[in-house]
């Protein structure tokens, strides 16, 4: 009865799920926020004005060719061969040892990167023109611009497209097990490769994905919700009515 | 009276669409200017072209003695000089009303939070809005928006304030509260430059009327001049045709 043996396999087995588990949303988590970190960073870039002349104008073009070139890369490419040539390449090119971990890390950042400077460019030129402009005629700068009116705006925004990319990252990090970084899919195979018992196995692994990704989404739901702010506002000087009168205790 | 700011043969095309062509005019402190004239006759492009949210193509502006379309002149720094209300009010939708009115005093002019707030607390009674503090533009009505938007840009206690039609976009019971703060801030003697449709504001409120007609300034003058004895056809024809709608 392989019902039996999905309790046995995880009964069994279970720290390895777990550890692989946390790897695996270990991965995801801080990929997801250097990839956002990175997107963001290069949404404020490509949204810079370009002058009409001079040096800057050459400068700005050079770094939005460069991005430009590393969006369709990273973008164009599946990120189990990008683990591969990155981790393989800084063997032979450098003869660098990548730890396995610190691989899976920068891959899955770039690679988020390169889809949330996408999605931070969209959210930044969904914002409204008026925002900019009020912002450009009270004397912000363009930095000044993101950080104060944009971006908060723009964070909003991007969460339900974030969170995608957050819940993509947990499934996608088992692409990873291909240089051995021993996430859920790479220890699920080696559990599956003692006991041959590989539907069982994948089983408890399926399982365990749906769990992660559900339970983010909820948790990434609800942080949409606080963003959106209260519903309400008190009055200034007005609050006194709204208290809720203090009793004496002393009777 | 000191002369605040001087356009000079200010020009501007969209393409080979000219908007605007060889503007020359002055504004004096303390002088109430109302620019008023048929929608695509310009009088918006010449506000943002001052305070260059659009690039002139061709003349000068001068303030402070200086052409502040010179490639090496601050434009941010020269824009804290100038307050700007917009037609839509574009209040920061992240920031609830009192930052709104902070977030360009600490940013911008490095002023201390409790300065800031003082200021923003200041203005925002003279626009009636300092009971609002904590609500969010999302909250507010029309009306309100456009007064916070007021205090906003008075904050940076600017040497001029520049309206854009900031009655259009508000239903029509909430222009009186608007036009009433504009009212008073003239009175107290602040520089301001303002494209209308009002022309009872225009009329009533304004030490000189501008009246725009296909890119160039087609007269100008006192109110009473403007609107009892127009010396050009076309200013008697946009005249009758808006005096006739209001009635």
């Amino acid at each position: 009865m392989s019902f039996d043996w999905i309790i046995k396999i995880f009964t069994e087995n279970w720290p390895m799920f777990i550890r692989g588990a946390g790897i695996t949303l270990l991965i995801a988590l801080i990929g997801t926020i250097i990839g956002a970190m990175i997107g963001l960073i290069i949404g404020v870039i490509r949204t810079i004005p370009i002058p009409e002349k001079g040096m800057k104008r050459a400068l700005l073009k050079f770094i939005n060719a460069i991005l430009s070139i590393y969006i369709e890369i990273f973008r164009g490419t599946p990120m189990i061969v990008q683990a591969m040539v990155i981790y393989y390449g800084m063997a032979i090119a450098f003869g660098i040892d990548m730890d396995r971990l610190l691989a899976a890390f920068f891959i899955v950042s770039i690679n988020t990167g390169a889809y949330m400077s996408e999605i931070v460019r969209g959210g930044i030129l969904s914002i409204d023109k008026g925002q900019f402009e009020a912002a450009h005629a009270i004397g912000m700068n363009h930095l000044q611009t993101m950080t104060n009116v944009v971006l908060p705006q723009v964070l909003r925004n991007i969460l339900p497209a974030t969170g995608n990319e957050f819940v993509i990252n947990i499934k996608d990090t088992s692409v990873l097990n291909v240089i051995s970084v021993s996430e859920l899919f790479f220890a699920t195979k080696s559990i599956a490769g003692n006991n041959f018992k590989y539907f069982e196995s994948f089983f408890i692994a399926s399982v365990i994905y749906l769990i992660m990704t559900f339970t983010v989404t909820r948790i990434l739901r609800y942080l949409e919700r606080k963003l959106e702010g209260p519903e309400n506002y008190n009055l200034a000087g007005n609050q006194m009515q709204v208290d809720t009168p203090k009793i004496p205790s002393n009777h | 009276m000191e002369t605040m700011i001087t356009v000079q043969h200010l020009s501007k095309s969209f393409g080979t669409h000219e908007v605007l062509k060889d503007i020359n005019f002055s504004v004096k402190k303390g002088e109430v200017v109302s620019i008023i004239g048929s929608s695509g006759s310009g009088k918006s492009t010449l506000l943002r072209c001052i305070n260059l949210l659009e690039k002139p193509t061709g003349g000068e502006i001068i303030y402070k003695g200086e052409n502040i379309l010179d490639d090496k002149h601050n434009v941010n720094q020269y824009r804290t000089k100038l307050g700007m209300v917009f037609q839509q009010f574009n209040l920061f939708n992240n920031h609830d009303v009192l930052n709104n009115c902070m977030v360009g005093q600490v940013k911008v002019l490095k002023r201390s939070k409790e300065e800031a707030q003082k200021l923003a607390m200041k203005y925002l009674k003279v626009v009636g809005m300092d009971q609002y503090i904590h609500a969010k533009p999302k909250h507010l009505s029309g009306g309100q928006k456009q007064r916070v938007a007021i205090a906003r840009a008075l904050c940076m206690e600017p040497d001029v304030m520049l309206f854009d039609e900031p009655t259009s976009a508000l239903d029509p019971e909430m222009v009186g509260e608007v036009l009433k703060v504009m009212k008073e801030l003239a009175e107290s003697g602040l520089t301001m430059l303002v494209v209308t449709h009002e022309m009872e504001f225009a009329r009533e409120v304004s030490d000189r009327v501008v009246f725009m007609d296909k890119g160039v300034i087609a007269e100008e003058g006192i109110p009473e001049q403007i609107f009892n004895h127009p010396t050009q056809e076309r200013t008697r024809e946009f005249l009758k045709r808006t005096l006739k709608q209001n009635i």
